[in-house]
C-alpha cells in the first residue's frame, strides 16, 4: 500500500540522523527550514486566509449580541458584547431570561444533536459492516476487478445533492421502493422513516468509500498469514477474527475516523432529501436556519459543532489509535 | 483461470482433497465470489441506473415504476435546460466548471509545493505544519458559514465567484496536500538526485526531473480535487445567488411547472447531466483514483 512510506525521506532521515558530521547537518538542517518556509509559506497563508480568520471572526461574533429587540427590558439592542448569552442560548436552553418555548430553533438543539449523534453511529456501524463486506468480496480473485472498482465508485462520484433527489425519488410514496416492497410508506413523512431515507442513502453513498479504504487494509496482508493459520487447523471464522481484523485494524480506523467526522457535519442529504422535517434536523441545518435570525448566535452554533468535532476526532486518535498522521505517511 | 490463488481454492490445494470434491469446492466458491460481485456491482449501478430510466421517462410515466426504459423521450432534458420556470441550469453548469477549475488549480498549485515540503525536507514546527493541515481536512464547513456569510454581505461579494471559490479553497487544498504527500512518498527521488549530481539547480530538478513523474499524482489529484469541488452544496448553498449559483444548488431548488410539486423526471435528468461527466472520469481513471483515495485517505 502506498500510505505506509514515511513522510520523512531518504534527504530528511540523512539530515536527522545523529550519526552526521554536526555542521553539514546543521547546514542541511537551515538550508530545509528556508525551503520549507517558502514551498509552504503560500498553503498557510491561504489556509489562514480561508479557515482561520472565519474561525476567529466566528468565535468573536460568537460573543456579541444579535441585534433585535432585548427580552428583557424589550428595548432594541443593536448587538455590543453577550458574554456567553449565545452559548448559554443553545446549550442552556435560554431565550433571554426565560427557557426556550418549544418550536424554537433555539429549543432544538440537543434534539438536533441528538439526531446528528444518532445519523452518525447508525450510518458508520451500517457502513463499517457493509464496507467490510464488500471488501472481503472485492479482495477475492476474480475477472473484471476494473469494472466492479468503477461501478463501486460510481455512487461515491454523485454529488450528495443528487443522491439526495435520486434518493427522494425511489421513496417518493408511487416511487420504486415501495412498488418493489409492497409498502405504503410515507418515507419522508414522519419521524422514523424520514431518519432511515437518510442513513439509507447515505450508506448507499459512503459504503463504497469505506469498503474502498478497507480492501486497500486487507490487500496489504500476506496470503501465507492465512496459510499458516489454515495449517493450523483455524475455522474461517477465526482467521477473520484473529488475522484479518486486528491487521486491518489501522486502515479501518482511518475510515472509521473520517466517516465519523464526515457524518457529524452532515447537511446536503437531510437539507435535500427531507428538508430538515420531521426529526431529521442536524447540528448543521440548525446552524445554517439560525443564520436567518442573527448571525452572532448562528457563530456560537457552529462554534459549538466546531469544537464537537475536534473533540471526537482528538478522542479517536488519542484512544481508539486512529493513526490518522501514519497513515499519511509517518510510519517510518 | 483467475481464480487460482482465492482462497477456497488454496483451501483445497493445502488439505488434498479427492479431485472431484476439489472441483466442486472450486466451483462452489466461484460461485459465491461472482454472486458478492454482482452484488457489489448492483449496490454501486442500480439507484443510479434508475435516475438515467426516469430521466429518459416521458413526465406522464413518472410513477411506471416498470424497471427497464418505457416512454422513452428527450423532453426531460430540454425542460431541464429550459429557463420557462425560472431555472438557469445552463448557467449553473457554466458556474460549476468555472467554481471547479478555479479551485484546482489554486488548490494544485499551492498544495504541489506544500507536498513537497512535508514529503521530502525534515524542517522545525514540521509536526505543527502537518497537523493543522490535517486539522483543516476534518474541519466542519459549517463553522464557516455565518462568519463568511456576514462577511460576503458587508463587503457586497454575495452574488460573486469569488465568494465561492475562495472557501472551497478551505477544504480542497488540505485534500490536494494530503494526496500529493502520499504520492510524493511513493517517488523514485534517487532520480532526482542523480540530476543534482549532474549539475541540476533545485528548481531544474523539481521541473525537469520530478513534475513529469508526478504527472500521473497530479493528475489524480487534481481529478479528486475538481470532484470535491464540483459536488460542493453547503457553502454555495448560502454564498451564491441565482446568477452564481452552481450545479448542485440549482439541482436542489429546481422548479417543477407547479408549485409543491417536485418535477422528478426534470431532476433526474439534471441530475444524470451532472453525474456523467464524473461517471466517465470513474470509468476512465478507476484504478488512479482508488489509489489518490486510498492513498490520502480523503474523504468522500
Amino acid at each position: 500500500m502506498t500510505s505506509q512510506a514515511g513522510i520523512i525521506s531518504t534527504e530528511a532521515a540523512e539530515a536527522a540522523r545523529p550519526g552526521g558530521p554536526p555542521r553539514k547537518r546543521r547546514r542541511l538542517e537551515a538550508d530545509h527550514n528556508r525551503r520549507a518556509l517558502l514551498l509552504l509559506g503560500p498553503t498557510v497563508l491561504l489556509l489562514m486566509i480561508v479557515i482561520l480568520y472565519p474561525v476567529v471572526r466566528g468565535v468573536i461574533m460568537s460573543f456579541q449580541n444579535d441585534p433585535g429587540l432585548d427580552p428583557a427590558t424589550g428595548l432594541f439592542v443593536s448587538g455590543g458584547f453577550a458574554g456567553l448569552d449565545n452559548y448559554t442560548h443553545w446549550l442552556g436552553q435560554q431565550c433571554g431570561r426565560a427557557s426556550c418555548p418549544p418550536g424554537t430553533l433555539g429549543s432544538q438543539f440537543y434534539s438536533a444533536l441528538f439526531v446528528t449523534i444518532f445519523f452518525t453511529v447508525v450510518s458508520v456501524a451500517i457502513e463499517v459492516v457493509l464496507g467490510m463486506w464488500f471488501a472481503l468480496i472485492m479482495n477475492r480473485t476474480f475477472r473484471g476487478r476494473g469494472l466492479v472498482r468503477a461501478s463501486i465508485l460510481v455512487p461515491w462520484a454523485i454529488p450528495t445533492a443528487v443522491t439526495a433527489k435520486l434518493w427522494f425519488f425511489i421513496l417518493s410514496f408511487a416511487g420504486i421502493a415501495n412498488s418493489i416492497l409492497h409498502t405504503q410508506i410515507l418515507w419522508t413523512g414522519s419521524t422514523w422513516p424520514a431518519r432511515s431515507a437518510i442513513i439509507i442513502a447515505d450508506a448507499w453513498k459512503t459504503t463504497p468509500f469505506m469498503a474502498l479504504l478497507i480492501l486497500a487494509g486487507l490487500q496489504v496482508i500476506p496470503a501465507d498469514v492465512y496459510e499458516a493459520a489454515r495449517v493450523d487447523g483455524a475455522t474461517k471464522w477465526q482467521q477473520f477474527r484473529l488475522i484479518t481484523l486486528p491487521l486491518v485494524k489501522p486502515a479501518l480506523m482511518v475510515a472509521v475516523l473520517f466517516r465519523t467526522l464526515d457524518v457529524l457535519r452532515i447537511y446536503d442529504l437531510p437539507k435535500i432529501l427531507t428538508g430538515g422535517g420531521n426529526g431529521t434536523t442536524t447540528l448543521s441545518i440548525l446552524v445554517v436556519d439560525q443564520i436567518r435570525q442573527g448571525f452572532n448566535s448562528a457563530a456560537a452554533l457552529s462554534t459549538i459543532t466546531f469544537l464537537l468535532i475536534f473533540l471526537v476526532a482528538f478522542l479517536f486518535v488519542r484512544f481508539l489509535g486512529a493513526n490518522v498522521a501514519a497513515s499519511s505517511g509517518k510510519a517510518k | 483461470m483467475a481464480t487460482a490463488t482465492s482462497p477456497a481454492t488454496r483451501t483445497a490445494t493445502g488439505a488434498p482433497a479427492p479431485q472431484i470434491r476439489r472441483q466442486k469446492g472450486v466451483i462452489g466458491a466461484n460461485v459465491r465470489t461472482y454472486a458478492g460481485v454482482t452484488l457489489v456491482v448492483l449496490w454501486g449501478l442500480l439507484p443510479f441506473y434508475w435516475m438515467v430510466v426516469t430521466a429518459f421517462r416521458d413526465v406522464g410515466y413518472t410513477f411506471d415504476n416498470t424497471p427497464w426504459p418505457t416512454h422513452v423521450t428527450l423532453d426531460n432534458f430540454k425542460t431541464a435546460f429550459s429557463t420557462n420556470l425560472g431555472n438557469h441550469f445552463g448557467q449553473a453548469l457554466l458556474n460549476s466548471v468555472i467554481i471547479g477549475v478555479c479551485t484546482t488549480v489554486v488548490g494544485l498549485a499551492a498544495g504541489v509545493f506544500a507536498a513537497y515540503a512535508l514529503s521530502r525536507l525534515n524542517f522545525r514546527l514540521k509536526f505543527l505544519v502537518t497537523g493543522f493541515i490535517l486539522a483543516a481536512s476534518m474541519f466542519p464547513l459549517v463553522a464557516l458559514v455565518s462568519p463568511l456569510f456576514q462577511l460576503f454581505t458587508n463587503i457586497g461579494w454575495i452574488g460573486t465567484y469569488q465568494a465561492l471559490i475562495i472557501p472551497d479553497i478551505s477544504f480542497v487544498l488540505p485534500l490536494t496536500i494530503y494526496t500529493l504527500t502520499a504520492f510524493f512518498n511513493e517517488m523514485p527521488w534517487e532520480l532526482e538526485e542523480a540530476a543534482r549530481i549532474d549539475g541540476a539547480t533545485p528548481a531544474q530538478a523539481f521541473r525537469k526531473v520530478i513534475l513529469p513523474l508526478a504527472a500521473p499524482g497530479l493528475f489524480t489529484t487534481a481529478i479528486l480535487a475538481f470532484i470535491s469541488a464540483w459536488n460542493e452544496f453547503l457553502l454555495a448553498s448560502e454564498l451564491s445567488n441565482d446568477r452564481t449559483q452552481p450545479v448542485t444548488v440549482a439541482i436542489a431548488n429546481f422548479a417543477g411547472a407547479q408549485p409543491h410539486q417536485e418535477p422528478y423526471t426534470t431532476v433526474m435528468a439534471a441530475g444524470t447531466i451532472v453525474t456523467v461527466p464524473l461517471i466517465i472520469l470513474v470509468l476512465a481513471f478507476q484504478r488512479q483514483i482508488v489509489s489518490g483515495l486510498t492513498a490520502g485517505g480523503v474523504k468522500g
